[in-house]
């Protein structure tokens, strides 16, 4: 009799759940990369609204972070309307990212003196609603902070990527320490695609998806985002010989 | 009138005519305040002399006052005959710290023809004194350092009437510290108390409030307590209170606020303000009250607050629009309630937009947060580093000229052998704009090296010809 029941009872125990946790958002919950094997590793299929992102580079990008600015760029390019985009150091060199397709006109800049100040605003942009995605640039994630972020995104269900880059390659191992965020990225460089002829070809990173809420850590190599901010998938990890999506990709 | 020829203010006191203002170049002729206007007369022949007038003078200054009034600080209030003062403080923030607001308050006068000079200091007496004795166009004497910054100062700039300071020049005092370390008992027999409330307002001693400058337009709600309120929670409900009030005024005459200030009265006769400042006129309660009650923190309530009064310092007209609804499309966002909570509270808000320019540092440019939306965006022919370092940082490089990429090159003590190239891309200099840039030639490369990491390295210099450039190699950018 139970075995029969548990089913619709352990349903219904996960709407309750899901209800309780803010699920209820409006938007869909779900920005998809348009990559299946990314997308299917992610609860959802794909990066959550209203949820907590963190990206951070490796090797020397965690000083830089120049490729994770460019991941959290493309996915802000995705997204539909206007982005706010904290930081504290400001070179963020804008003609790339609009190359990974977010137009000038949607970014707002918000430049402060100090980390709190990247904090606040952040919080501040989440809880406005009506932004597509709040990006920060922060050296520091407490546990405390990176929860009012959570909980301010859930209210509202607007993005917030938080950019994790550090004053020293040493440092940046505090980015094992446990936060709030719905999901944790590190994006490191790949030699670029080879090509027929000399040159530099079209960037590729190893993108580790380092913890997922409700999921399991995976490893992708990726060739970079394109001019509307997609990645995809490179060949020979997807171990299969079909290139024409994403050499299409790249043409557009 | 051309510039260099000598003018002169003359004022009247009874028969006695005088001068009382000369430019600079009637006081290189030897010319000076105070003097007879028929000895000037005779010093300098044609001299160009104007009558006083005072009641001209006066106005002026109030709308001088008023300019700054809307401009700088909730307080300003005219000083004597010949000065603005005005209370920076919770105000110097938004121009980006005092320094910055006094020496763009002296530019900007300078740029509407005026010569001003500017302090900023703990007391009114201090910044009065210091305008009118040194030369220095702008002065900022730090927090605690009234004391040392004005002992060795006249007497006569302690705003004192001139008998008294007539007679304490007699007595051998000079400076304000001499003055200061008189016993102050026969000061007072002698010369009344006014001496002593100037220096102990010189010294911060005695509070000396400003009564801020009003004009009958200005939209203003007061409330007073009977009882000095201090809790946060109170001030909150107050100033929601007064945020209703204001608006309601506001929309009889068909106004938005476009900047408003929240003067609050503490018991112990001190004042403290906040203002905020909105990217489009407004009038909706909530709004303001946000941006106000977001900064109550900042508000130190002492002994308790006593008057509140909301004023609307800069109001614009505001037309009800009807909202367009549509089935179709998504409502467009406004994002200014957003850019006025964060522009409030310091933060520099900003977009990009492209320049024409080939030269990556110059291609990009700010422009404010709420700016029209032109819809350009860069020619995407080329790739682009996404960090630009502010300075790029000099590399060794093994390269074969001329245009060659590198094949190995140092850069932070850190040896990269370059795997893979791209380049040159040949940048030129605008010599159309900076005649120093006629020959200069910069030569871009992407650089990769073994671990895939992506660089932006320039060579000055075409590689050929010494005048276009050093021929050094920097490192400009890195690539994501």
């Amino acid at each position: 009799m139970s075995r029969v029941h548990s089913p619709r009872v352990i349903e219904e125990l996960r709407d309750r759940i899901a209800h309780l946790e803010g699920g209820g958002a409006k938007k869909p919950a779900a920005l998809p990369f348009g990559v299946r094997e990314m997308d299917e590793r992610l609860p959802g299929g794909g990066l959550a609204y209203g949820a907590l992102h963190e990206v951070a580079g490796g090797g020397s990008g965690t000083v830089d972070g120049a490729a994770a600015a460019l991941f959290a760029a493309g996915i802000a390019a995705r997204s539909k309307g206007k982005v706010l985009w904290c930081l504290t150091r400001p070179d963020l060199f804008f003609p790339a990212v609009a190359q990974a397709g977010l137009h000038p006109d949607r970014v707002i800049f918000c430049e402060g003196d100090k980390e709190e100040d990247v904090l606040a605003s952040m919080e501040e942009g989440l809880s406005f609603g009506g932004l597509a995605a709040v990006v920060g640039e922060l050296v520091r994630l407490p546990m405390v902070a990176s929860r009012r972020l959570q909980l301010a995104a859930e209210k509202t269900g607007t993005m917030g990527l938080v950019v994790r880059r550090w004053r020293r390659q040493t440092e940046a191992s505090d980015f094992g320490n446990p936060t709030a965020s719905m999901t944790r990225w590190r994006v490191s460089v790949l030699p670029s695609e080879e090509l027929p002829v000399a040159g530099v070809g079209r960037a590729r990173w190893l993108l580790e998806l380092m913890r997922v809420k409700a999921g399991e850590c995976a490893e992708f190599e990726i060739g970079a985002c394109d001019a509307k901010g997609r990645v995809c998938l490179l060949p020979h990890s997807a171990n299969r010989p079909d290139t024409s999506t994403w050499r299409g990709s790249r043409a557009s | 009138m051309p510039a260099d020829q000598p003018l002169v203010v003359i004022s009247k006191s009874g028969s006695k005519r005088w001068i009382s203002a000369a430019d600079t170049a009637a006081r290189k002729l030897g010319l000076k305040i105070g003097m007879p206007a028929s000895k000037a007369q005779a010093i300098v022949a044609n001299l160009t002399m104007i009558d006083a007038d005072p009641s001209a003078d006066a106005a002026a200054l109030e709308r001088l006052a008023l300019w700054a009034l809307r401009q700088y600080s909730p307080v300003v209030a005219v000083d004597g005959v010949d000065g603005i003062v005005m209370d920076t403080e919770g105000a110097d923030h938004l121009q980006g710290g005092e320094d910055l607001l006094i020496s763009g308050l002296v530019n900007g006068l300078r740029g509407r023809g005026l010569t001003a000079r500017a302090a900023v200091a703990d007391t009114w007496g201090a910044a009065h004194a210091i305008t009118r004795v040194t030369s220095a166009e702008t002065t900022v004497v730090p927090v605690g350092g009234v004391a040392r910054a004005v002992t060795g100062l006249p007497i006569h700039c302690l705003r004192l009437p001139p008998d008294t300071i007539h007679g304490l020049r007699v007595m051998g005092v000079e400076t304000v510290g001499e003055l200061s370390a008189m016993p102050r008992a026969p000061l007072t027999l002698r010369y009344g108390p006014e001496v002593g409330r100037r220096l102990d307002q010189l010294f911060g001693r005695m509070a000396e409030p400003l009564e801020p400058l009003r004009t009958p337009e200005l939209v203003e709600a007061a409330k007073n307590f009977q009882e000095p309120i201090g809790a946060a929670e109170t001030i909150a409900k107050y100033v929601r209170r007064l945020v209703g009030e204001l608006t309601s005024k506001l929309e009889a005459r068909g106004l938005g606020v476009r900047r408003s200030d929240l003067v609050i009265h503490r018991v112990d006769n001190t004042r403290q303000c906040i203002r905020a400042g909105l990217a489009k006129p407004v009038r909706d309660p909530a709004r303001l009250s946000k941006l106000l009650c977001d900064r109550i923190e900042k508000i130190d309530p002492g002994f308790g607050i006593e008057r509140m009064v909301l004023v609307a310092i800069m109001a614009e007209p505001l037309e009800e629009r009807q909202a367009a609804s549509s089935l179709i499309e998504e409502p467009v966002v406004d994002v200014t309630p957003l850019v006025d909570i964060l522009g409030n509270r310091g933060q520099r808000l900003y977009r990009v937009t492209p320049v024409a320019s080939d030269v990556p540092e110059r291609s990009v440019m700010r422009v404010g947060p709420t700016a029209d939306e032109t819809g350009a965006t860069w020619a995407a022919k080329w790739p682009r580093p996404s960090r630009l370092l502010a300075n790029p940082e000099r590399i060794d490089v093994t390269a074969l000229l001329p245009d060659q990429p590198p094949a190995v090159f140092t850069w932070r003590g850190k040896r990269r052998r370059v795997k893979r190239a791209d380049g040159p891309e040949r940048i030129f200099g605008e010599w159309w704009l900076r005649p120093r840039e006629h020959a200069a030639v910069r030569d871009y490369f992407v650089v990769e090296d073994e671990a895939g990491e992506r660089y932006w390295v320039y060579r000055a210099g075409d590689g050929v010809d010494a005048e276009t450039g050093s021929h050094l190699w920097f490192l400009h950018g890195v690539f994501g």
